[in-house]
């Protein structure tokens, strides 16, 4: 075994984990949670209008999943931290 | 005509809790029920070190759908990613949701002969709660969107006549809580 000169290579491009794709969190409709909790929560937490807030509720009723919030995988992960933390059923991944 | 007794918003801008002494009793019993569900569950030998900077043992969702439900998979399709993550947020989580029903539960003390005002950290630890709850209740009635239950459909022997009927006064107080700190009516 050679001991290789030390030397500072170039990061190589993880194709798994794309950079410049943000990530965002999800939230999943569930038939437990009151409409107007869910509102309150996105109002409260992520500083959203009473009309934003409400949009993205009604997505997340209709639609079954809403995107509430993007950025950095870190952020995510505390966005998600935060909406379990209230009860709702949030996931985070990155964008497609 | 028996008047509904829940949260309401005083003019000062509290919140005030008003229950009848045995729905006291009966929350006190739901929050103990819940603080012991959710509370913090790792082995013995889990690591000391980790433990106290609260980093957990356990990777898989929990085997109770109830708590599964309260500590969801983040990442659905990455095992190794949701592992990681919930070894890092599920002790707190489980502390967190364990202190909020304990807070709710003390508070119901000077609710007790009557009703009583609310610290604003207190009115959080009952919203979330009381959502928590909810949730453990849906998961155990099995509640749906598509195939709602109604109270007035069950039988006098059904044996989820008395949760049911729980679930939905907890839902009522839970939507008098959000309209009390001013959330949406």
């Amino acid at each position: 075994m050679s001991v290789a000169p030390v030397e500072l290579d170039e990061p190589v491009t993880d194709e798994v984990t794309q950079p410049d794709r943000p990530w965002i969190t999800l939230v999943w409709n569930d038939p437990v949670n009151l409409m107007s909790y869910v509102t309150y929560v996105f109002q409260q937490y992520f500083g959203y209008s009473r009309e934003k807030a409400t949009e993205l509720m009604l997505d997340v009723h209709h639609r079954g999943r809403a995107v509430v919030s993007s950025g950095t995988r870190e952020e995510m992960e505390r966005d998600v931290t935060a909406m379990h933390g209230y009860g709702l059923w949030a996931t985070l991944q990155q964008d497609k | 005509m028996t008047v509904r007794h829940a949260f309401r918003r005083t003019r000062r801008g509290e919140v005030e809790l008003t229950l009848r002494p045995e729905e006291a009793g009966v929350l006190a019993d739901l929050l103990d029920q819940l603080a012991d569900l959710v509370g913090p569950e790792e082995p013995p030998d889990a690591d000391p070190l980790d433990a106290l900077v609260g980093i957990g043992t356990q990777t898989r969702p929990p085997d109770d759908p109830a708590l599964a439900r309260l500590f969801p998979s983040a990442y659905p399709d990455d095992d190794a990613a949701a592992g990681e993550f919930r070894r890092y947020t599920e002790p707190d989580l489980r502390t967190r949701k364990r202190e909020q029903a304990l807070a709710a539960r003390a508070s119901l003390e000077r609710v007790e002969r009557g009703s009583g005002r609310l610290t604003p950290d207190e009115a959080r630890a009952w919203l979330l709660a009381l959502n928590d709850l909810r949730l453990v209740y849906g998961i155990r009635l099995q509640v749906s969107d598509d195939e709602p239950v109604d109270l007035e459909d069950l039988e006098a022997d059904d044996p989820r006549l008395l949760p049911m009927a729980h679930y939905q006064w907890l839902t009522y107080l839970q939507a008098t809580l959000v309209e009390a700190l001013g959330g949406p009516a």
